[in-house]
């Protein structure tokens, strides 16, 4: 529901609208309309030029931030599509979508269908980030398989457990994968081993987001009993839990340099930062 | 004509006729424009239209009536003076002459008028009417036309007529009146339809009233006249088909012939259908199919009834049967009675209760059955035809009478399942059957059988000592051994030496002798068996053939039924000879699974695949392609050979060989009675690396040590097989195998390994090393499985190979004797084979265990100290270095320790990599 980018945050929702807000200051910006069902996940190019959303009616649209005009809509899922993501230079939008496949969707040319489709998942997929050259994609089918397109290997770790939601630390060596199972695993990148494992929170039925913090010292992830839950990510104690709310935190954003975190529970955003903590 | 002029105009063909060539100088005619064109008639007079309502032609000159040249109406004439010949005009007199002209209003034409038309007309009219007259609402009607007008003569009349005949009559001889009467004269049989003798009689006297010139003698010219209202819904005049008639339709119609020679005799009977003249009679049994106006067919649809059949035996009827004999009333009674008790419904019309019941069918039983019969349909295999194939299809036909012939012999029961197949007629399956060996490479075979023979001899020599002991001479040990076979092998005999198996077949000559004794085995002489032996051969060399034979004969039995279980046959279709399937083969669901709960992440749970990016993606991403020439995109598939058990057993070759390794140490230890008791160190310190801080992972991990520590102990498999054969009984040789076979590990033994906690010592130590044995193998076989699924299962074929043959050897005499023997099994044994399995002698075992047990637990003491040193020292090296120090640290005895652990560690190093 809350992708971050710097200094704006998006939120999609039920509405079939996205919005663009300003999240310190609390203001709407704008509303982007155009998706026939409820928009499951939207994100930000690294230029804030333009934004891309991911809906229920099979789509996957990219806007122009600016006019709000969508400018192209992919249409090529078979299914809800869950998530999306843009690669660094916003020329690839790379959407996962319940029909077991990431597609990866050209921005720059007008082809219809995707770049390339990956359909290794034998289930829904979950959650999809990237990074420069890799693409990270959790399925419930339990697997993290990451497509390292410079080393042209595609990585498949077991977890064992529906996964929610996967993601980069910050350094590049770990991937967080959360799952059904009420765990956060810590994996090594490179081997697949598991090096950290936390528990406390709740997460059996939800896609709910974890996040990595800025500078990779803890590891966060929502849960259900409305807290979010962050851990130390090298002693893997118990660091934090804020209560956002009492509903299900459904999404969790950090935002990337700042010690910054946007939770959304029950139709709300909550901005979290630190006391000391300075807007530049 | 064609005029043909010049010589170009030759081949041209014109047709009709060429137009006269205009006079030069004239005009050429108008054409008469259409309202000006007129009509004369034969007079020249003009003839114009008017039209259909104005009545056509006109009437006189231009429809002027009265003008000098036109019609004139005839005055009144006073009919005074000519009274006489007045006459009545006729519309005649009012018509102009051309109106009786053949196409005028009423042509003069001399034509035949309806009583001197044609006969063939008149026929027509009267079948008809006939139709009609039955058709008709009021059945007959028509029979009273024909009695008020005379009936048209026709030629045929007029013959009649003339040989004296008169209207009204009938044909025939004359009769009197009073024998006409008395027609339905019993002496006569009746044929066709009976009507009921009141109707009959009815009908004869209306046509008497109507036919009063019928008093004379001449036979009554009728028709009979169907009164029967109809009462069915079937069509008019339409009767079903009778069923007799389907049934006997050429005796019926012989019936109808019959009759048909006596029908002048019988003319007038009512119910004779083919009588007077052909006419038709109301009650025709015609079926639809033959027109109207078509002249009968009688042979077609013959009417016939049921009613036409006596429904009563003739015999009966004068008097019962009795000819002549009048049976006492009481008898009759009786017999009635005895009949009303049979039937007691309400009797139809025209039926009688049978007076006699029908002969009983007579039953004949079956034929006998052969002895040997089998109600098996046995098809012969069709071999299509084609030139290669002749030579089988020959040699098929051939075979199959010998074939059928032996396996009437065998009990059905017996028969295996390719015999079945083929008495089913069934393809045989595809390549060769799944015997353990044939799967094997040719190495792995040949270092089977060395490894096997050499076994025997040990056990020969072994044995032969002891032999001395129960019997004082050789043949009749061997009798006696041949006897212990006998019962060993029991049932399996029969399916043993089938002949898909070929356990020799490298070395023809043993093959055959091996298939010759399998034989004579299964017929149960066992005293001539040494006859098929080899004669060139030594006393002993024959011994241990037999000796060879004999488990050659189980195994075959005991590795099909071990291999059934194990192969799945057609996960893909069996024609296709090449499958496409991913190159890199995902790993198992359940390894992982397992690996999960482990909580063994890395190498257990991860996959790698080569993978093909697109090359824009890349272009997008920023990114060189990694496969520039490649044009594959995503996971690269490969024609790969269809899933046979070829394409793994190259690949858990080296695992033989470490597991050699370890197995030769640990004979050696055992040798040596020191019993190591597998580690509980291994557990215990994999609970403290778990339990250390998450930090020490991420450490590792970042210093990217070699990430394969998370393995359990290899080399305690072997001492956990010790172990284990230790505790089973000896005798079940199967129950190993089987044991063995299910080595997969279950969860609960992982968790109950790995989750305990290092305090609990080693109290049962039995226990322990079957707990331990298990999830070990377990590791070996994932470790195998890691690139490919069977392999796993291969490995353990191959274990099951060596248990099958080693477990049939009666007694173990010492350990020494068995160090010596694995240690000449050396290579290929994989570890369960080791001294445990021969180790019969529970007593003294006991006794080894408690020195053990005794002795371990002192060892683990020390041991304890030394690994927590290492395990400092060793941390910084990575884990899995720990590891294995751990394990040798643990297996190894304080005094070869040191000697040991570079080779143990290596060979798990090998093993890990794998």
């Amino acid at each position: 529901r809350v992708p971050v980018d710097g200094n704006y945050c998006l939120t999609c929702g039920s509405d079939k609208t996205l919005k663009l807000w300003n999240p310190h200051k609390g203001t709407a910006l704008r509303s982007y309309q155009g998706h026939g069902y409820e928009v499951l996940d939207a994100a930000g190019s690294f230029d804030n030029g333009h934004l891309c959303s991911c809906s229920a009616d099979k789509t996957v649209a990219l806007w122009d931030v600016a006019t709000g005009q969508v400018l192209r809509k992919y249409r090529g899922h078979a299914g809800k599509v869950n998530c999306v993501q843009f690669n660094e230079e916003a020329t690839i939008i790379v959407s996962g979508s319940i029909d077991s496949t990431v597609r990866c969707w050209d921005c720059r040319s007008r082809r219809p269908d995707p770049v390339q489709v990956l359909d290794e998942a034998k289930d829904g997929v979950s959650s999809v980030k990237l990074s420069s050259h890799e693409i990270l994609s959790g399925s419930v089918d339990g697997h993290v398989r990451r497509y390292d397109l410079r080393a042209g290997q595609l990585y498949c770790d077991y977890v064992g457990s529906p996964i929610t939601s996967v993601c980069f630390s910050k350094d590049g060596q770990c991937t967080l994968a959360a799952s059904l199972d009420s765990t956060l695993r810590l994996l090594d990148k490179d081997t697949g081993e598991l090096l950290g494992e936390n528990k406390g929170h709740r997460s059996t039925t939800y896609r709910l987001d974890c996040v990595v913090s800025e500078q990779d010292t803890h590891v966060g992830c929502a849960s259900e009993d409305g807290h979010v839950y962050f851990w130390d990510l090298v002693e893997g104690s118990l660091a934090r839990s804020l209560p956002v709310g009492r509903g299900v935190v459904q999404s969790l954003s950090f935002h990337p340099t700042l010690p910054c975190l946007l939770a959304a529970t029950e139709g709300q955003v909550q901005l979290w930062r630190e006391d000391s903590f300075q807007e530049q | 004509a064609a005029g043909s002029s010049g010589s170009d105009e030759d081949e041209l063909v014109s047709y009709g006729t060429a137009l006269q060539p205009l006079p030069e100088g004239e005009r050429l005619k108008k054409p008469v424009p259409l309202q000006e064109q007129t009509v004369k008639d034969a007079k020249g007079r003009y003839q114009r239209f008017h039209g259909a309502f104005t009545g056509g032609f006109s009437a006189g000159y231009f429809n002027t009536v009265g003008t000098k040249e036109g019609w004139a109406p005839s005055t009144f004439v006073s009919s005074r003076q000519k009274r006489a010949d007045r006459t009545v005009l006729g519309p005649e007199d009012f018509m102009d002459e051309e109106d009786f002209s053949e196409f005028g209003i009423a042509p003069k034409n001399i034509t035949t008028t309806d009583d001197f038309a044609s006969k063939a007309k008149d026929r027509i009219k009267e079948k008809a009417r006939q139709i009609a007259g039955v058709v008709a609402t009021i059945p007959g009607i028509t029979a009273f036309d024909d009695l008020i007008g005379p009936s048209k003569i026709t030629v045929g009349v007029e013959l009649l007529r003339k040989m004296g005949w008169k209207e009204g009559q009938g044909i025939g001889p004359r009769v009197k009146r009073k024998p006409c009467r008395q027609k339905p004269d019993p002496a006569v049989k009746v044929y066709g339809c009976a009507l009921p003798p009141g109707l009959s009689a009815g009908s004869e006297d209306e046509e008497d009233e109507y036919q009063p010139e019928n008093v004379t003698f001449a036979p009554k010219d009728i028709m009979p006249v169907d009164l029967i209202p109809k009462e069915n819904v079937h069509g008019l005049g339409y009767k079903g088909l009778d069923p007799s008639q389907a049934l006997f339709g050429a005796s019926g119609r012989g019936h109808l012939n019959l009759f048909a020679g006596d029908s002048e005799d019988t003319s007038n009977l009512i119910g004779d259908l083919r009588h007077s003249k052909g006419r038709k009679l109301g009650i025709t049994g015609q079926a639809f199919g033959v027109g109207a106006l078509e002249e009968e067919d009688d042979d077609i649809y013959a009417t016939e009834t049921l009613s036409k059949y006596d429904t009563i035996l003739k015999d009966e009827e004068p008097g019962d049967g009795f000819y002549g004999w009048t049976a006492p009333k009481q008898y009759k009674a009786n017999k009635r009675s005895e009949r009303e008790v049979k039937y007691t419904g309400i009797i139809l019309d025209g039926f009688l209760l049978a007076s006699k019941s029908s002969t009983p069918s007579k039953v004949y039983p079956p034929p006998p059955l052969p002895r040997n019969y089998r109600p098996v349909h046995y098809f012969r295999p069709v071999v299509a035809d084609g030139n290669e194939n002749y030579r089988l299809q020959k040699a098929l036909e051939e075979s199959t009478g010998k074939l059928e012939r032996d396996m009437r012999q065998q009990s059905r029961h017996a028969l295996n399942a390719s015999q079945r197949r083929e008495q089913l007629g069934e393809t045989g399956l595809k390549g060769p059957a799944p015997s353990v060996l044939e799967y094997l490479s040719e190495k792995d075979r040949e270092r089977l059988k060395k490894v096997k023979q050499a076994s025997e001899q040990k056990m020969k020599a072994k044995i032969i000592p002891q032999e001395p002991r129960n019997s004082s001479c050789q043949p009749t040990s061997l009798d006696g051994a041949s006897h212990k076979w006998l019962k060993l092998l029991g049932p399996q005999l029969a399916n043993a030496g089938s002949s898909d198996f070929k356990p020799f077949a490298k070395n023809p000559e043993k093959q055959k002798r091996y298939e010759i004794f399998v034989r004579s085995l299964k017929q149960g002489e066992k005293d001539t068996l040494e006859q098929y032996l080899d004669p060139n051969t030594t006393e002993w060399e024959r011994e241990r053939e037999q000796e060879e034979f004999f488990r050659a004969a189980m195994f075959y039995k005991s590795s099909s039924s071990a291999l059934s279980s194990r192969f799945t046959r057609a996960k893909y279709e069996d024609d296709v000879d090449k499958v496409e399937v991913p190159r890199d083969q995902e790993k198992d669901i359940d390894d992982k699974e397992t690996a999960v709960k482990m909580k063994m992440f890395g190498k257990l749970t991860r996959d790698k695949f080569e993978w093909h990016p697109e090359k824009l993606l890349c272009r997008r991403f920023n990114v060189p392609d990694p496969y520039p020439e490649s044009s594959i995109v995503g996971l690269p598939k490969v024609k790969r050979d269809k899933y046979s058990v070829f394409n793994f057993l190259t690949v858990p070759e080296p695992t033989t060989s470490v597991t050699q390794a370890t197995n030769e140490k640990v004979q050696q230890s055992n040798s040596l009675n020191k019993p190591k008791k597998p580690s509980r160190w291994d557990v215990s310190d994999k609970e403290k690396e778990k339990k250390d801080s998450i930090s020490e992972f991420i450490s590792l991990a970042r210093s990217k040590a070699d990430a394969q520590q998370q393995q359990p102990p290899v080399p305690a498999t072997e001492e956990g097989r010790t172990g284990l054969s230790e505790s089973l009984p000896t005798e079940a040789a199967n129950e190993d195998k089987d044991q063995e076979e299910e080595s997969r590990p279950s969860i609960d033994l992982f968790k109950a390994i790995f989750t305990s906690s290092s305090d609990e010592k080693s109290s049962s130590s039995e226990e322990e090393s079957e707990e331990e044995e298990q999830p070990a193998t377990s590791v070996v076989d994932s470790e195998a499985t890691k690139q490919v699924d069977p392999p796993g299962s291969s490995s353990n074929v191959q274990e099951n190979v060596v248990a099958t043959t080693d477990s049939g050897v009666p007694l173990l005499p010492t350990s020494k004797q068995e160090l010596d023997a694995t240690e000449e099994f050396g290579p290929k044994l994989p570890p369960a084979f080791s001294s445990g399995r021969f180790c019969r002698l529970l007593i003294k075992r006991e006794k080894q265990r408690k020195n053990r047990q005794k002795q371990k637990t002192k060892r683990e003491h020390k041991h304890k100290k030394e690994k927590k040193k290492k395990h400092k020292k060793q941390k910084t090296k990575g884990k899995h270095k720990n590891k294995g120090s751990e394990k040798d640290s643990s297996s190894d005895t304080a005094d070869s320790s040191d000697s040991d652990t570079d080779t143990t560690g290596l060979a798990a190093k090998e093993l890990l990599r794998r």
